[in-house]
């Protein structure tokens, strides 16, 4: 299975419960319906995070056509479409996790600030500190809880003592509201968990680094309701000092934890608007077809 | 009755049967394969058992100075050109007084190990008070009485002793002045021609010298070589045409393997022959692709998720290496290089080709001296005349045997051990 394959099915893997799938390319009169531009607002003044005629291609296959969005300071934006659409894809471009697959290709303007993200001069290990991300499955390093958190302190030589290194650790788990649970066995192995517990672990893990921006990936698709109403709860309050992207399956979810919601459509930003304004009144046909469930 | 569950029932009795038909091959295939190892194991240990002791016999000994020719035991000059021969020559003489003739007297004398008088030097140099005194020692048999005694009454007939040593012999038995003791020469000396002075310890030691290189070797290359073209080479028609051969190489009959170590550390590098250094090296060959192969295995097992967090995280490509995939790869990888090494451990085609086949009596001190290895030394006693080296031929396989027990245990016990569940 060569990768392009893997990361669709990683994207679309889990969801199938959630959303009847339909062959989108079965119904007629499918492409006079793309807008020319994305509908709706989606460029804000002093954007955290720039993006202008985004191309994303596996190979032959192009994965992302002409995406051009603003994410802004400490803001919340859900990302929403059918599987395979995308989001994914896009999100992963955010801090060049698409690097490790040999076959992709990106094109277009991408910036964090003033600061291209392909530019030969940004350094990847930089962005990644910069441009946190927490992942679709819980994946704790088989470490303790302790060293799960510590990790990227210690990578990035953010802690000199170790006091300092206790104080990120506390202090992370604590934003992550973890801290209750775990203080009594920070040396337990991180894998013992639960899901909802490994989840916020793995949030806690990635904001002890201090990202500018945190992108999640579907975080909660692999998780109980209560654990998911506990990291929604928890990406309100990150909200606070950090700007987040959070790729979600559900629609309720984008609705409750986003101020705003970009809908993707096979590859293309289809609308971009105010969460409110998305969910009661679409600009867009496919994006009202999309949140009323006529599919996807 | 529904038409499916119909259809089902009339095929269920079919399924049953073939899955009883499938179990029941299996397990005929195990009852043959656990039985031929049976088989072996009995047969080696049946004819190996016995090499595990041998007689000794007990003699009055005279450290007489005459016969010695010694006159200070303090002088090591003296202590190594001593007759020690003549001295046990004259206690066994002196046990059957009634042999006069010289004949006689050379079969009588025959029957004792040459490895006797080396004792008696050694017990000389250890207490030079004994000088002129009298002591009753149990001496080691020549291998021909040791395996007349320790032979049934069948075997005894084909002894390789005249009548006449036969009478003698069952004399002393009858007396009581022989045992049955441990064999310790056999770990504790190198080859020698003579069966009941031979040892494995020198092929032990080579074997481990040997493997130490092995070990040395094909662990940091094969490791380094299956990270490499796991996770950094790019994937391309070079890196392709690499991993046909790496499996090629691992095919490769193994006596091609020491005709490229004659050729290329013998005569063209100009290394030394029969060395344990130049058999690790040419093992090292044969044994890399077994690790390269299970190395890439363990390391493709690491879930991608654990590198793409450690990424996520802002490690670089060599962290999360070094961090997440090798510590998580390392018991499949420990487990190759095991298995790996138990192959080289039993390898003899291609130490023949570099001089390993020599026969060896000083133990080797080093990677540096000439050494042979366990599988050669067995191959080198199954081929020797004498019937004793028939039970040490059998003795070795059942040590070599133990080592590679041992060495495959430990591979599946790290395994366990070091196994983590994410």
């Amino acid at each position: 299975m060569d990768t392009a394959e893997k990361l669709d099915k990683n994207a679309s893997g889990r969801n199938h419960a959630e959303e009847p799938l339909i062959d989108l390319e079965e119904q007629p009169m499918q492409e006079t319906r793309y807008p020319e531009h994305t509908v709706g607002t989606p460029f804000v003044d002093a954007p955290k995070m720039r993006f202008r005629d985004v191309n994303v291609s596996y190979g032959d296959t192009q994965a992302i056509h002409n995406i051009s969005l603003d994410i802004g300071k400490n803001e919340v934006i859900s990302l929403i479409g059918p599987s395979g659409c995308g989001k994914s894809t896009f999100l992963r471009c955010l801090n060049r996790m698409n690097d490790t697959i040999d076959i992709c290709r990106v094109s277009g303007e991408l910036f964090l600030e003033d600061q291209d993200l392909y530019d030969s001069k940004m350094d990847v290990v930089e962005l990644r500190a910069r441009v946190g991300m927490v992942f679709q499955k819980p994946n704790p390093f088989p470490k303790s809880i302790y060293d799960n958190v510590a990790y990227g302190p210690r990578l990035h030589g953010l802690a000199n003592k170790k006091f300092e290194l206790d104080e990120i650790v506390e202090t992370s788990l604590r934003k992550a509201g973890l801290w209750e649970e775990v203080k009594d066995r920070l040396h337990a192995p991180g894998t013992g968990l639960s899901g909802g517990q490994q989840q916020r672990l793995c949030i806690a893990r990635t904001i002890a680094v201090s990202p500018e921006v945190v992108l999640m990936d579907e975080p909660c698709s692999a998780l109980d309701p209560i654990a998911t109403a506990k990291i929604e709860e928890l990406i309100d309050e990150l909200t606070e000092s950090y700007t987040i992207a959070i790729v979600t399956h559900s629609m309720q979810q984008a609705a409750r934890v986003s101020n705003r919601t970009a809908y993707f459509h096979l590859g293309r930003l289809i609308e971009v608007n105010d969460t409110e304004t998305v969910f009661t009144k679409p600009e867009h046909e496919l994006t009202e077809a999309y949140i009323t469930g006529r599919f996807g | 009755m529904s038409k499916t569950t119909e259809k089902v029932r009339k095929t269920l009795a079919r399924r049953y049967r073939a899955e009883r038909r499938f179990k029941a091959f299996g397990i005929v295939s195990i009852v043959i394969g656990l039985s031929a190892l049976l088989l072996l194991f009995g047969d080696i240990i049946g004819k190996g058992h016995s090499a595990f002791f041998e007689h000794y016999v007990e003699l009055s000994i005279t450290y007489d100075p005459e016969t010695l020719e010694i006159e200070d035991a303090n002088d090591p000059e003296q202590l190594r050109y001593g007759n020690f021969e003549g001295v046990v020559r004259a206690a066994i003489q002196e046990r059957f007084p009634r042999v006069e003739e010289r004949q006689d007297r050379r079969a009588l004398n025959a029957l004792l190990s040459t490895s006797a008088g080396y004792e008696l030097r050694d017990r000389l140099e250890a207490d030079p008070s004994l000088l002129g005194q009298k002591e009753t020692l149990w001496l080691q048999l020549d291998d021909d009485a040791d395996m007349f005694l320790k032979g049934s009454e069948k075997q005894r007939e084909n002894a390789r002793l005249s009548p006449q040593q036969r009478e003698w012999v069952l004399d002393l038995e009858a007396a009581g002045e022989t045992r049955s003791e441990f064999n310790r020469s056999l770990f504790t000396s190198g080859d020698s021609r003579e069966p009941e002075q031979a040892g494995i310890l020198g092929a032990i030691l080579g074997s481990v010298f040997t493997m130490l290189v092995t070990l040395a070797l094909s662990f940091p290359i094969g490791i380094a070589a299956a990270i490499y073209l796991e996770e950094f080479a790019p994937k391309n028609r070079f890196t392709d045409f690499i991993e046909v051969n790496i499996n090629n190489l691992a095919a490769v009959p193994s006596i091609i393997f020491g005709l490229l170590g004659l050729a290329i550390f013998l005569s063209w590098f100009g290394m030394p022959r029969s060395v344990p250094l130049v058999g690790g090296i040419v093992l090292t060959l044969m044994t890399l692709p077994t690790v390269i192969i299970s190395s890439r295995a363990a390391i493709k097992a690491v879930p991608p998720s654990i590198r793409e967090a450690a990424m996520g995280l802002g490690a670089s490509k060599m962290q999360v290496v070094l961090h997440h995939v090798l510590p998580l790869a390392m018991p499949g990888m420990l487990t190759g290089a095991i298995i790996g090494m138990a192959q080289a451990l039993g390898e003899t085609a291609p130490l023949l080709m570099i001089g390993m086949v020599a026969f060896i009596v000083e133990l080797p001190t080093g990677p540096l001296s000439a050494a042979t290895v366990l599988p050669v030394q067995i191959f080198l006693w199954a081929g020797s005349p004498e019937q004793s080296f028939v039970a040490l031929t059998s003795a070795a396989i059942m040590v070599l045997l133990a080592f590679l027990i041992a060495m495959n245990t430990l591979a599946v016990v790290l395994r366990k051990r070091l196994e983590r569940r994410w």
